[in-house]
């Protein structure tokens, strides 16, 4: 069962071969027997899920269900479920239970799909392996010796290891395109504004966005049409229709531009990450599509303007932690300022303090315009660069990470070094556009990923592009060999 | 850009963090070693270009003057660390 698609799931589910209890029983087993090799899961609400479980048999034998009813689903550990620990994977919210559901849970339950748990996840999705987590790194399926790739790491591990069929994702700087490449699944990061943000805890709220990870382009297009949508809740959703991913799925790659933007494919790349990506390439020609060279000219500054803008965003956002009305209060206190700087001092790990306090440099006086406002300028920049690029291709494809997953611990003592991990990924979020990374091979026994990067609102277009590559080749249904039987 | 003991110790005092003394150092050669990275941005002449604030250049949006939350106290106060009487319990602040 657990190597089944959505797709299939939701047909044998209807067809009466299985039910959705002994789906949900089945996935929950595994996650009991296998996770301790992982750690990708926070919490795993097994009670919950076999009641969501049951009341899915139900709706399934009345002829009312959808696509996603009776499917079992991880929520990435950032997204608000009510009743249930939400913590973010940092110390802060450790006792948080949330008061309300995220839109994106509440969407998922109203499409009648099983929550087995919440994923790990770099603490307050800051980072890129994973390991910042307070409750320790998540391994990667495919070799336990590497980082999944972070901030999404649990929900890529998971979704790798056959846990569950589908999860939910952040990315603010790369954090669904990145761990999905290396742990060999699909990933979409859709437009900023598709998805709601609303219980979505916000990290850098002009970059933030939710989206899904799963095997194939084809779940993903089911997944996301739950997913997407206007939110008058959150006021940066964007109202505009959600088209029926699935329906545009099988059309035609004729034709296509792909721009190959010349900065993805310099120095800092891994060749043999270039090797599958060219390899890749020769796919999309063979389906009929034409592949011409483009330049993203300030690609370079990608990750520098980021680390302005979210570093600044974030430090205004987790000010709300201050120990007074939820999550963690140290012991106490001498008077109110000692309480707010021992709570978050205790409460945030090193990577989230690294930024809370870049950003408060940024923004401090007399640094403003210096750093804040020139990151801005080059923001608009990157985009422009964007659009220049799609009025002659498309869509644009490239690595989406430079190299493989990297060892457990490698890059842990240099924060910029890990920071270039996201390179190929972070231009997406200034500019706000849709990005995908689909599996299309390995290197020295760990995935690469192919990302696809989109116009606004362009995620039918990718869906419609990845699949027709999963329909002629493999990648994405191979399985981890400690997890595929 | 590098920073010094006294400016990690400025920034994490506006930033309201407590930071082990022991720390600073690695502090401030992380948070060094992240401004120079950041400094790459002065290689841009970006005279005239207007500031990026929201990749859809979208506007706040505006909604009718309705209350349409109801009062959840009770349900968000029983997850803060301390309440007495429906009010949060901080240390005190006048004497």
């Amino acid at each position: 069962m657990h190597n089944k698609s959505i797709v299939e799931l939701s047909q044998a589910l209807r067809a009466g071969k299985f039910s959705s209890v002994e789906l949900t029983r089945h996935l929950l087993a595994r996650i009991r027997r296998l996770d301790g090799r992982l750690n990708s899961f926070v919490t795993v609400t097994d009670e919950r899920a076999l009641a969501q479980a049951r009341a899915a048999d139900q709706r399934l034998a009345k002829g009312s269900a959808g696509p996603l009813t009776g499917i079992p689903v991880a929520q990435k550990d950032i997204f608000c479920t009510a009743g249930i620990r939400t913590s973010c994977g940092s110390r802060m919210l450790d006792n948080f239970i949330a008061p309300y559901d995220a839109t994106t849970v509440e969407k998922f339950n109203a499409a009648g799909a099983v929550l087995l748990g919440k994923t790990n996840m770099d603490e307050f999705a800051m980072g890129s392996s994973n390991e910042t987590s307070f409750y320790g790194p998540v391994r990667n399926p495919w070799d336990l010796a590497a980082v999944p790739g972070g901030s999404s790491g649990g929900s890529a591990a998971a979704v790798a290891a056959r846990f569950a069929p589908g999860a939910t994702g952040t990315d603010t700087g790369g954090s669904i395109r990145q761990p999905a490449a290396l742990c060999g699944i699909t990933g979409i990061k859709p437009t900023y504004g598709r998805v709601s943000r609303y219980g979505m805890i916000a990290f850098a709220s002009s970059l933030d966005q939710g989206g899904v990870m799963t095997r194939s382009a084809e779940d993903a297009a089911v997944m996301l049409g739950v997913m997407a949508g206007y939110d008058p809740r959150d006021s940066t959703s964007v109202d505009r229709p959600v088209p029926d991913y699935t329906k545009t799925l099988a059309e035609p790659l004729q034709g296509l531009k792909i721009g190959l933007p010349r900065e993805y494919f310099g120095d800092g790349l891994d060749s043999g990450v270039a090797g599958v990506i060219d390899a890749a390439l020769r796919e999309y020609r063979k389906l009929g599509a034409e592949v011409v060279d483009i330049s993203l000219p300030n690609s370079a500054l990608a990750v520098p303007v980021y680390y302005v803008i979210a570093p600044a965003e974030c430090s205004s956002n987790l000010s709300r932690f201050d120990g007074v009305r939820f999550g963690h209060r140290c012991d106490k206190p001498r008077d109110l300022e000692d309480l707010y700087k021992r709570s978050r001092g205790e409460g945030f790990g090193a990577e989230v303090k690294r930024r809370i306090m870049i950003g408060t440099y940024v923004l401090s006086a007399g640094y403003y315009d210096a750093y804040y406002l020139k990151a801005q300028k080059i923001r608009r920049l990157m985009s422009q660069d964007f659009s220049d690029a799609f009025r002659k291709v498309d869509v644009i494809m490239g690595p989406a990470s430079p190299t493989v997953a990297f060892n457990i611990g490698e890059k842990t003592d240099d924060p910029v070094t890990m920071y270039l991990s996201d390179i190929y990924t972070i231009a997406v979020n200034l500019a706000g556009l849709p990005g995908m990374s689909i599996p299309a091979g390995f290197c020295a026994s760990r995935p690469v990923g192919l990302q696809i990067i989109g116009n606004y609102f362009d995620e039918a277009r990718l869906l419609n592009i990845a699949h027709r590559y999963q329909q002629v080749t493999d990648w994405h249904t191979r399985a981890p060999a400690e997890f595929g039987e | 850009m590098s920073l010094e003991r006294s400016d990690v110790e400025k920034i994490a005092h506006l930033a309201r963090l407590a930071i082990d003394r022991d720390a600073v150092p690695q502090y401030a050669r992380d948070l060094s070693n992240i401004l120079g990275l950041v400094e790459q941005m002065n290689r841009v002449d970006t005279d005239d270009i207007k500031p990026l604030a929201h990749p859809l250049d979208a506007v706040q949006r505006l909604r009718a003057d309705r209350v349409t939350e109801t009062d959840e106290r009770d349900r968000f106060q029983s997850i803060a660390p301390a309440v007495e009487a429906h009010l949060y319990l901080v240390p005190k602040v006048i004497e």
